[in-house]
C-alpha cells in the first residue's frame, strides 16, 4: 500500500533521515522502532506532508504522494495522529471529533461517526461537551485516534501512542487498534520507542538509528534477535 | 446625575465603535498573531467608498452594504498578497508590512480625495431622545450604532460556535498544523478571517463617520482606542474586545466630561499602560504570554 524509497529529510544542516526504504502492506501493522532522535517522528511527518523530503519517493497504491500537503493526503485516506496527540485543548471533545470528519462534507457521517467513536471509546462519550483540556492522557490519545478515524482513513500513522500512558490504558488502545485492523482492514504504521509493546502488536518492524534503517524484518524475528535488541532497542 | 447619565450614554455609543474596531483586531490576532495596524487605513478606504456612493445620491443602506463587501474583498486581498509572505517570518516583519500598508492607504486616499474632511450622513436622527422634558445625549442614531455592534458580535459568536466554518477557523487559529492534518485548508481560513475582520472594520467606519467625518487620517484615533480596547479585553477574546470597547468608551467619556476633552487621548494611554502593567493578559485573555 505504501512504498517509500530512498527518503532523505534534512532539518537545516542536520540529516534526519538518510535514504530510508519502507514497505507497508495493506492491512498490516508495521512498527517503526528506534531510540530518541532516530528519525521516527521525522519519518511520519515526511509521510504525511508536514515536512518536505529532500529526496526520495513515497508511493501510495502506486501514486506519487511525495510532495502532497497534509490536507490533501488526508483526502487520499492517510491520517496522522501526531506526536503528543495534538488534541486541540480549546475545543470540546465533540468538536475535535467533528473536525476530523468535516472535510468529507457528509452531514450524516458526522453524526454516525461521532457515535461510532463514542462506542469505541466510551470514556469520551461522558465528556463529549467538555473541552479537551479536561481529558486525561489516555483519553486524549483515544480522542486523537478517534478524530483521525473520523476521516475514515485506509492508512493510519500513529506517533508514540503509548507514550506516558499507564500500561492498562495503552493495552486498551492497542486492543482497539487490533480490532480496527481485523474488522475494517485498516493499515497501521506505528512509531514507538517502547519496542516490547510495538513488537507485540506489529506484523513487521523496521529499526531506525540516527536516520538510517538498520533492521527490517517480521516482528517475531526482531523480537528474537538479541543483536538488534541490545544495539538499538534496549532502554 | 443627569450629566452622569449623559456621559455614560455618550460613552456607550463611542465605546460600541471601539468594540467593533477591537473585534476586527482580535479576529486577526487570534488567527495570525498579527496586530493589524493597517486596520484604520482599511476601514478609512471602505468608508471613502461608502462616502462616494452617498455623495452621488446613493442611499445610506446601499453605501453600508458596499462598504462591507469592499471590506471583505480588501481584507482577503491584503491577506493573500501582503500578509501571506510574512506570516511565517518574524512578527516584526508583519508589523512593518501592516504599518507600510497604513501609510500607503492614507497616501492613496489623500491623492484621490484630498485631505479635507467630508461630512457623512447618519442613519437616523441625531437629536437626543426625550426623557420627560429633558433631552438625553443619546439619539436614535446612537441606539443604531450600539445595536449594530451587538448584532455583529452575536453573529460572529454564532458563526464561530455553531457553524462548521467557525469550527475550522477556530481550529486553524488554535493549532494550524493539527488542523492541516485533519484536512482543514488553513490558508483559506486565514483569508476568510482577514476578510471578516475587514468587513467588521468597514461597519465600524460607516458607523463612526458621521461624528469623525471622513478624511485620510480621520480614523487614526479610532484605531488607537480600538487597539486599547482589544488589549483591555485580552487581544484574543471577542467578548473581551466588546466589553473592553464599551468600558473604554465610558471611561473616556467621563474623562472628557469631568476633566476636559484635551486629555482623552492621554487617558487612553494611561489605561493601556495600566492594563499592561496590572493584567497583561487582559480581562478575558488566556494566561499565556503575550509577544507584542
Amino acid at each position: 500500500m505504501l512504498d517509500v524509497s530512498g527518503l532523505v529529510v534534512d532539518y537545516g544542516p542536520v540529516r534526519a533521515l538518510d535514504h530510508v526504504d519502507l514497505v507497508v502492506e495493506r492491512g498490516s501493522i508495521t512498527a517503526v522502532l528506534g531510540s530518541n532522535g532516530a528519525g521516527k517522528t521525522t519519518l511520519l511527518r515526511a509521510l504525511s506532508g508536514l515536512h518536505r523530503p529532500r529526496d526520495g519517493a513515497v508511493l501510495l497504491d502506486g501514486h506519487d504522494i511525495t510532495r502532497l500537503a497534509p490536507e490533501d493526503l488526508v483526502r487520499l485516506g492517510v491520517a496522522h495522529v501526531p506526536e503528543g496527540r495534538g488534541v486541540i485543548a480549546e475545543l470540546t471533545v465533540e468538536e475535535n471529533l467533528r473536525l476530523g470528519g468535516l472535510w468529507r462534507r457528509e452531514r450524516q457521517w458526522l453524526k454516525a461517526g461521532t457515535g461510532e467513536m463514542y462506542d469505541l471509546f466510551p470514556p469520551l462519550a461522558e465528556r463529549r461537551h467538555q473541552r479537551a483540556e479536561a481529558l486525561s492522557g489516555g483519553e486524549r490519545q483515544m480522542l486523537a485516534i478517534g478524530r483521525a478515524l473520523m476521516s475514515r482513513p485506509e492508512l493510519l500513522l500513529l506517533d508514540e501512542p503509548s507514550l506516558g500512558l499507564a500500561p492498562r490504558v495503552s493495552a486498551r488502545i492497542v486492543a482497539v487498534l487490533r480490532t480496527l485492523r481485523e474488522e475494517n482492514g485498516l493499515t497501521l504504521l506505528l512509531v514507538e520507542q517502547n519496542a516490547a509493546t510495538a513488537l507485540s502488536v506489529a506484523d513487521r518492524a523496521v529499526v531506525l538509528h540516527l536516520g538510517r534503517k538498520v533492521a527490517d524484518d517480521t516482528a517475531d524475528t526482531l523480537a528474537a534477535d538479541d543483536r538488534v535488541r541490545r544495539a538499538y532497542l534496549e532502554v | 446625575m443627569g450629566r452622569f447619565l449623559d456621559l455614560t450614554l455618550a460613552g456607550l455609543t463611542s465605546g460600541a465603535v471601539y468594540s467593533a474596531v477591537a473585534l476586527a483586531l482580535v479576529l486577526i490576532w487570534r488567527s495570525t498573531r498579527i496586530v493589524n495596524f493597517a486596520q484604520g487605513g482599511m476601514l478609512m478606504i471602505t468608508t471613502f467608498i461608502a462616502y462616494t456612493i452617498v455623495s452621488h445620491g446613493g442611499s445610506y443602506w446601499l453605501a453600508l452594504i458596499v462598504a462591507v463587501l469592499s471590506g471583505l474583498i480588501l481584507g482577503a486581498v491584503v491577506e493573500r498578497v501582503l500578509v501571506r509572505p510574512v506570516e511565517k517570518r518574524s512578527p516584526l516583519d508583519a508589523v512593518v508590512v501592516t504599518f507600510g500598508l497604513l501609510v500607503l492607504l492614507q497616501g492613496v486616499a489623500g491623492m484621490l480625495f484630498g485631505g479635507t474632511p467630508r461630512s457623512y450622513p447618519p442613519a437616523f436622527g441625531i437629536a437626543g431622545f426625550k426623557a420627560g422634558d429633558r433631552q438625553l445625549l443619546f439619539a436614535p442614531n446612537d441606539l443604531w450604532i450600539v445595536l449594530v455592534v451587538l448584532v455583529v458580535m452575536a453573529v460572529l459568536a454564532l458563526v464561530f460556535r455553531k457553524t462548521n466554518l467557525g469550527l475550522r477557523m477556530r481550529a486553524s487559529a488554535f493549532a494550524p498544523e493539527v488542523a492541516r492534518l485533519l484536512g482543514v485548508r488553513v490558508g483559506r481560513m486565514l483569508t476568510v478571517g482577514w476578510a471578516l475582520a475587514a468587513a467588521v472594520g468597514a461597519i465600524a467606519g460607516v458607523l463612526v463617520a458621521p461624528s469623525t467625518f471622513v478624511s485620510p487620517t480621520a480614523f487614526d484615533a479610532v484605531l488607537v482606542f480600538g487597539f486599547t480596547a482589544a488589549v483591555i479585553g485580552g487581544l484574543d477574546s471577542p467578548p473581551g474586545a466588546v466589553v473592553g470597547g464599551l468600558a473604554l468608551g465610558i471611561v473616556l467619556s467621563y474623562v472628557a466630561g469631568y476633566l476636559g476633552s484635551d486629555i482623552v487621548t492621554l487617558a487612553s494611554l494611561v489605561v493601556l499602560i495600566g492594563v499592561l502593567m496590572l493584567r497583561p493578559q487582559g480581562l478575558f485573555g488566556s494566561t499565556k504570554g503575550r509577544r507584542v
